[in-house]
């Protein structure tokens, strides 16, 4: 049996979830038609659509489906940054941080590259920790000229937290639109889509939902230019046929984690603190990446001085241990993280590096299991050196 | 064994790595990554390190029903192999890069990397052979002829050998590895061979050394020093080079002048007649013995010498002298540079190599060139 300790990267559908979706995928009918079969689709996806909403916290107007994160982020970046210099080509300034995803990292500098976007990215300590002092006084010295900030909701490697609550009033005051990455964060720990908040985008499969579906959470009040023309099925933000069975999978676990959060959430902390007390234990070198900064209970990330992650990864798969390096892959290649660059490791200890996350259904005796062969990978690893 | 295939996603090492897994061993695919700014697709035959030659890498182990990783070593692949290749242009000499990767990245970090996490041996698609003869394997020329690599293998030692596997070097025709992956599904069974140095996709050299290098304008002479042109680096020339020379005064006697010798710390580029570039004595500090060394290398012995990979080989008279691996050759040979390799062939097997630091022209300079 594989002990899966990498449900960051996808975790499980929810067995119901995925039965009804079958059952849901051999129902006829488009949600656009006008016939009873299109009126029956119609209020599947409402009903998702009412479903999200209240899982989050929003008004139903606000959801708009996608097919994922990476489409959200896109969405909100770009129509909020085309709808800024649209009203006035001179707030063309992007505020974010070089620790996110790649899904807003990399639109963000092709609209640098191809539209004229001024970036700024803000400091990060060496926690992964987003400095909003700085932040604070980049917004009081060009108030005029900002498109749009977005920070995510907790960080996809380390999970660490940014405190939204304060980006949100630091933009409130110049009227900045904000926008949240909250795929990481969603499911493990109270994401809502609380009053300030422009936009924010979700993803289906990270919380036992199908992949392929998501969300992006736009205030009623804020406007954004599509990116995708075609029928503007959803608000006229977003056009192509709409997936009914896919958002009334995405809305139920969407439902189901969040119960799962408030009743279980403690006992994930705990197992979390087993986890990082045991390696820290095994492995004094080892350094917990996020340090004592605020995080999401079910993830950790560790570098582990003078070895190559993907030996580690490697040796662990060798146990049927699935882990992962934590940094961003490219067709499966290993690169030291931008994460832990940004947080200003050295490229020698950005490359060593694991993520553990757990999911829903990790037990004790699989984190025991882990940390049972862990002396034995890491000496392993460490003799294999940082040849990579 | 436990045997870490080493896959470039080409179609000899995925026929080598499914032989690996036929003959009953553990095997682990591994491509590695050694561009840090990989191209999405192949163009061509051109290069070796694309997404697209990671992913074929990637299916042909799920055919083959192993596991597969892709390790990163750009880091060291820059360091050994391509400033090592910068470095060399930049002093004159003509080095081989898939030498260098063969001695330091596939044999050495890939080696290192594999034994220390519980392998026995790298497989690779490479066509050559190991023997063994008195217990003390040996490295042998391939029979495919056209596709033989011992020569870039020259740099082997025994330990090396002894973790070294080549489950497709004694074949002898490459289009039977090209049925053998059809048969068995590989959809790379087509794929074209990759001829070119695969850390300049488009194959220009010169082009990609020329924003490597900056600009030292010098000036060619001919043997006897006189100046007849200048040039804007000495890294746009290699020694054997008739082309792009730009020397508007012909020669006395009407033939074309070839590049025979480059020396960076002059800026110099001397020029001469085609017969200049015959060499009769070559020789180098850095060598290495392939398997067991010789009895007694400082006898002369008869052997043949490589200059290149896929150049004939010319029989010899080798020797060890004063710490230095030299070979005498029988015929006069073309084409050889400083910072080539020599490989010393005893029959099929490779006996050593040496870096070309010293070559002895076949003919002296005359008045009238």
């Amino acid at each position: 049996m594989t002990i899966y300790l990498d449900h960051a990267a996808t975790t499980a559908i929810y067995p119901v979830v995925a039965e009804r979706l079958v059952e849901d995928l051999q129902k006829l009918g488009n949600p656009s038609s006008i016939h009873t079969a299109g009126q029956t689709a119609r209020g599947m996806l409402e009903g998702a659509r009412e479903d999200l909403a209240r899982v989050v916290n929003c008004d139903r107007q606000e959801v708009i489906f996608t097919s994922g994160g990476t489409e959200s982020d896109n969405l909100a970046i770009k129509g909020l940054y085309w709808e800024s210099i649209n009203h006035n080509p001179d707030k063309n300034i992007i505020i974010s941080a070089y620790t996110e995803h790649h899904a807003v990292i990399d639109p963000i500098e092709w609209l640098e590259k191809y539209q004229g976007a001024k970036v700024h990215w803000l400091k990060v300590d060496e926690r992964g920790v987003v400095d909003l002092d700085e932040l604070e006084q980049f917004v009081k010295d060009n108030q005029d000229k900002i498109a749009l900030i977005t920070l995510m909701w907790s960080n996809n490697e380390t999970g660490v937290l940014t405190d939204l609550r304060r980006v949100v009033e630091i933009a409130k005051a110049n009227n900045i639109p904000v926008h949240t990455d909250a795929v990481a964060a969603f499911g493990h720990t109270d994401v809502n889509f609380f009053p300030g908040l422009t936009a924010m985008s979700l993803s289906a499969h990270k919380v036992g939902g199908p992949v392929g579906v998501g969300a992006l959470i736009v205030s009623r009040n804020a406007k954004l230019t599509s990116l995708q023309q075609g029928g503007g099925q959803e608000r006229d933000i977003r056009g192509g046929t709409m997936n009914a069975p896919g958002a009334r999978a995405f809305a139920s676990a969407a439902r189901m984690s969040q119960t799962k959060l408030s009743t279980e959430g403690w006992a994930r902390h705990e197992l979390l603190n087993h986890l990082t007390t045991g390696v820290t234990r095994a492995i004094p070198s080892a350094r917990f990446s996020r340090g004592s900064a605020p995080g999401v209970p079910d993830l950790a990330h560790f570098t582990f001085p003078g070895c190559s992650g993907d030996s580690m990864l490697y040796l662990l798969d060798q146990h049927n241990i699935a882990v992962s390096t934590g940094s961003a892959c490219t067709a499966g290649v290993a690169r030291a993280s931008h994460v832990l660059i940004a947080m200003g490791r050295t490229q020698e200890e950005a490359t060593g590096t694991l993520r553990i996350s757990i999911g829903r259904d990790t037990t004790k005796t699989e984190i025991d299991e882990f940390l049972k062969v862990l002396p034995e990978v890491h000496a392993a690893a460490l003799k294999a050196g940082l040849t990579a | 064994m436990k045997v870490l295939a080493a896959m470039s996603g080409g179609v000899d090492s995925a026929v080598a790595a499914a032989r690996a897994v036929d003959a009953g061993h553990e095997v682990v695919g591994v491509h590695l990554a050694l561009s840090r700014n990989s191209g999405t697709l192949r163009t061509g035959s051109r290069g070796c390190c694309t997404i697209e030659d990671s992913m074929d890498a990637q299916r042909v182990s799920a055919l083959l029903g192993i596991k597969y990783f892709v390790w990163d070593f750009s880091e060291r692949f820059k360091s050994e192999v391509v400033d090592d290749f910068i470095n060399e242009y930049e002093a004159g000499r003509t080095p081989n890069p898939c030498m260098r990767c063969n001695e330091r990245i596939k044999f050495a970090a890939l080696l290192e990397k594999a034994l220390a996490l519980g392998f026995d041996a790298v497989c690779t698609g490479h066509y050559a052979t190991i023997e063994e003869h008195d217990g003390n394997l040996e490295l042998h020329r391939s029979p495919a002829t056209a596709k033989d690599q011992s020569y870039v293998l020259g740099v082997l030692t025994t330990e090396q050998l002894k973790h070294a596997l080549f489950p497709i070097g004694a074949e002898s025709d490459k289009a039977d590895i090209r049925k053998e992956a059809e048969a068995r599904g590989l959809a790379v069974a087509q794929k074209p061979d990759s001829y070119d140095i695969c850390f300049i996709p488009d194959g220009d050299t010169q082009g990609w050394l020329g924003e490597k290098l900056q600009e030292q304008p010098g000036d060619i002479v001919d043997r006897n020093g006189n100046k007849i042109a200048t040039h804007t680096g000495t890294h746009n020339f290699t020694v054997g080079q008739r082309k792009g020379l730009a020397i508007e005064a012909p020669a006395k006697d009407g033939k074309p002048r070839y590049v025979l010798e480059i020396k960076p710390a002059q800026r110099q580029i001397i020029v001469g007649p085609q017969a200049a570039l015959a060499i009769k004595e070559l020789g180098g500090q850095k060598f290495t013995w392939c398997g067991a060394a010789p009895k007694n290398p400082e006898i002369p012995f008869e052997a043949e010498v490589q200059v290149r990979a896929h150049a004939e080989p010319v029989k010899c008279i080798a020797q060890l002298e004063n710490n230095e691996l030299k070979v005498i050759t029988h015929e006069p040979i073309l084409g050889v540079a400083p910072g080539q390799t020599a490989v010393i062939y005893l029959g099929t097997r490779v006996l050593g190599q040496f870096t070309i630091d010293r070559t002895v022209s076949a003919v002296a300079p005359s008045e009238d060139e």
